[in-house]
């Protein structure tokens, strides 16, 4: 805590900006997406697996 | 009979819009990518200050959050997305500079740049082809960013090498999503504005690329 400058507490004020703007977008979101099938849900989750192999691919390339 | 030909040139029309939208987006995001490229080497050989990242990252959501949204409809949105992505491109410059002054860090440039742009592709080509309706991840992506924030606000404080590999990882995560979710609101039509779509496309992409950047520094340079 002794080495805070004050580029970290812009950032954290930066930082809580965005949520308290990006908050009510988030309720609205919550409140009007419609629900997914649970193979909707697969498939992306599917993805999701593919770019993390593929992220720890790169990770043995560096 | 008539009725029938109405809705079929209804939907045709409406084919035709969303191929105009998705042909300017993919234009409109590849110049500024260039441009973003541009300012980025711009800022590199300026030998820009650590700050400079900061300062941009803020004005450029500033203006991408209030001042985009009021001009989006008229051909100052267009100006306005150089504007955003030339002030991102140009706080990259100071973030390469370091990264290329790693022993390896050429290298993890390159595989970061070379990793985003197949996530990229990858993600919008199976958004194209499947034309799968994404619009059910609104909310989960939403609250797993502002999640992703609040644990990002904690590791300025807490400075862990680990959680910052963590933050990273969700968020190429979440901002697959946001590709997914975006590149099928412009194909079902929830999205007609190709300005905001791009800017949407773009923070993704810059969001995807200072990850991996993040990630492929941290674990390339372990030794």
């Amino acid at each position: 805590m002794d080495d805070l400058n004050w580029m970290q507490i812009v950032s954290a004020l930066a930082l809580v900006m965005f949520i308290v703007i990006l908050f009510p977008a988030t309720l609205d979101k919550l409140k009007n997406s419609p629900q997914g099938t649970s193979q909707e849900w697969m498939s992306f989750i599917s993805v999701l697996v593919v770019i993390l192999l593929f992220i720890a691919f790169l990770i043995s390339l560096v | 009979m008539n009725q029938n030909y109405t809705t079929v040139a209804q939907k045709s029309s409406s084919v035709l819009a969303t191929n105009k939208v998705l042909r300017n987006t993919y234009m409109l995001l590849s110049l500024t990518l260039l441009f973003s490229g541009l300012t980025a080497a711009i800022s590199m050989f300026m030998n820009m200050p650590p700050m400079t990242y900061l300062i941009s990252v803020i004005g450029g959501m500033v203006i991408a959050m209030f001042v985009l949204p009021r001009f989006a409809h008229s051909t100052a949105g267009i100006g306005i997305v150089f504007l955003i992505t030339g002030m991102l491109g140009f706080g990259l410059g100071p973030i390469l500079t370091m990264y290329a002054s790693l022993p390896n860090g050429g290298n993890i440039i390159t595989l970061s740049l070379a990793g985003t742009g197949i996530i990229f592709l990858g993600l919008s080509a199976y958004a194209l082809a499947t034309r799968k309706d994404f619009s059910f991840l609104g909310g989960f992506l939403m609250v797993g960013f502002l999640l992703v924030l609040l644990a990002a606000i904690a590791n300025i404080f807490l400075a862990i090498p680990a959680m910052s590999l963590a933050i990273s990882a969700v968020v190429i995560m979440i901002m697959s999503g946001f590709i997914l979710y975006d590149t099928s609101r412009i194909i079902h039509g929830g999205e007609t504005n190709y300005v905001l779509a791009t800017i949407g496309l773009y923070m993704t992409i810059f969001n995807i690329f200072i990850s991996l950047l993040q990630i492929l520094g941290i674990m390339g340079n372990d030794d």
